[in-house]
């Protein structure tokens, strides 16, 4: 129970962002109306994307100064969650941008570099599954992690804000400050950041508790073959 | 510095002495600018300068995976561990992204010479122009060298150089056409200047990172 507090907080807050942030009221605007409520579930999730991305990649970097199984293991897993996160962003945005400028893909910069950026990740899947050799794969993909990391950085936090987007909070405003009139959506903007971040961070520990129960059910087997 | 010399010299001499790599190539090239000028020409005034930068960077984009692909696929077993054995990785990596780089040069301002003499030649301030491709090539040398290293070291390689080379130079190929566009509208240069600023930095972190990694996939 002690040690578990930080699963509770999650569960607290995501109820609390879910009950909030369809019942709070939100500052009326044109165009964007109601849909402002995205705010809580669409941006959350490429807060916790790019925090999953920064776990894997500081477990590559561990695994690289350092090999050790768990940490591939650690790493793989966060990446999992991460890329599952960013799919979630992509679809809630199509479904804001659907009513807001009238169709899902609109090929704003934003969208497409957050596209690409899911494609980095997919390629480090793909380089996973390529590489039979266990201690090769980690190696590999914790280098192709370090690197897909740094290539993500310029695609998702620099172009976009180079050019002309509709995106809200772009051409330099930090966020939705210019929407948000009384500070009021920030009470469930962060709570709804750090419990989808604590949520993402959850699933990926039982992955690897998968992970580590099948390699355990593995060496069994083997002694077993013996 | 010598070391990093003498791989160049090496390098350079192997691709002069296979002839058929470095014509292959040139082939390759002019059979897709080719390609383009037969099918373009069935229709007067279809390329615009837009399509013509696209297609400018795609062609550049295809012809430099190929070329930096065989920089670690090509080699035989047992050549890396005798370099290994001789000289640290730093040197090495730092030898094929220069040489790289340079085939990489070659490729663009051949490939610009071909699209100016079948197609055309909408580019008004060449010296951004020349630029650019500076750029753009040290940026697909430092991601693809580094890329080729680890498709060489997995199995299927040239279908994963393809897929985990793709969004990797995306950002600095995004840039590139940006800039073309502002150097064909004849754009005052003050205007990429931006642009040209954030392809620097994007090699400068790449090839960065390059460096520190290679070491880590060099070492099996």
């Amino acid at each position: 129970m002690r040690r578990s507090w930080w699963k509770i907080l999650s569960v607290v807050l995501l109820v609390y962002t879910v009950v909030g942030g369809f019942l709070i009221p939100v500052p009326r605007l044109a165009i964007v109306n109601e849909t402002i409520r995205a705010l809580y579930f669409h941006v959350p999730m490429w807060f916790g994307m790019v925090f999953m991305f920064m776990a894997s990649t500081y477990f590559a970097i561990q695994y690289l100064r350092k090999p050790n199984n768990l940490l591939d293991i650690y790493s793989n897993a966060f990446a999992t969650i991460g890329i599952v996160l960013g799919m979630l962003g992509i679809v809630t945005g199509m479904i804001w941008a659907n009513y807001t400028w009238g169709s899902p893909w609109h090929g704003d910069p934003k969208q497409n570099g957050a596209a690409i950026a899911l494609l980095v990740y997919f390629a480090y899947f793909i380089l996973r599954g390529s590489v039979t050799n266990q201690e090769q794969r980690a190696r590999l993909s914790a280098a192709y992690n370090v690197f897909a990391f740094a290539a993500m950085i310029p695609l998702i936090f620099i172009i976009p804000r180079m050019q002309d987007s509709m995106h809200p909070g772009n051409g330099g405003n930090p966020g939705f400050n210019t929407y948000d009139l009384d500070s009021k959506m920030r009470l469930v903007f962060y709570p709804a950041v750090i419990g989808w971040s604590l949520l993402g961070t959850w699933i990926a520990t039982l992955l690897i508790r998968i992970e580590l129960v099948k390699e355990k059910i593995e060496a069994i087997e083997d002694e077993n073959a013996k | 510095m010598a070391p990093i010399l003498a791989l160049l010299i090496k390098e350079s001499r192997l691709e002069i002495r296979r002839k058929s790599v470095i014509s292959g190539l040139a082939l390759y090239l002019f059979s897709t600018v080719f390609i383009y000028y037969i099918t373009f020409n069935l229709r007067q005034n279809l390329i615009t300068p837009l399509v013509w930068s696209a297609l400018f960077w795609v062609t550049i984009l295809f012809s430099s995976i190929n070329t930096i692909a065989k920089s670690f696929i090509g080699e035989k077993r047992g050549l890396d561990i005798y370099f290994y054995s001789l000289v640290s990785p730093d040197v090495i990596i730092l030898a094929k992204l220069l040489y790289n780089f340079f085939l990489c040069v070659l490729l663009a301002l051949t490939g610009f010479g071909l699209f100016v003499l079948f197609i055309a030649n909408p580019v008004g301030d060449h010296l951004i122009f020349l630029a650019t491709i500076i750029l753009v090539c040290w940026g697909f040398s430092a991601s693809l060298t580094l890329l080729s290293g680890i498709a060489a070291k997995a199995n299927n390689s040239n279908v994963l150089m393809t897929v985990l080379s793709f969004p990797v130079v995306i950002s600095v190929l995004l840039l590139a056409i940006k800039v073309t566009k502002n150097c064909i509208d004849n754009l005052d240069r003050s205007v990429s200047y931006d642009e040209l600023i954030t392809l620097l930095a994007i090699n400068c972190l790449v090839t960065a990172v390059s460096y520190l990694l290679f070491p880590y996939i060099w070492r099996s």
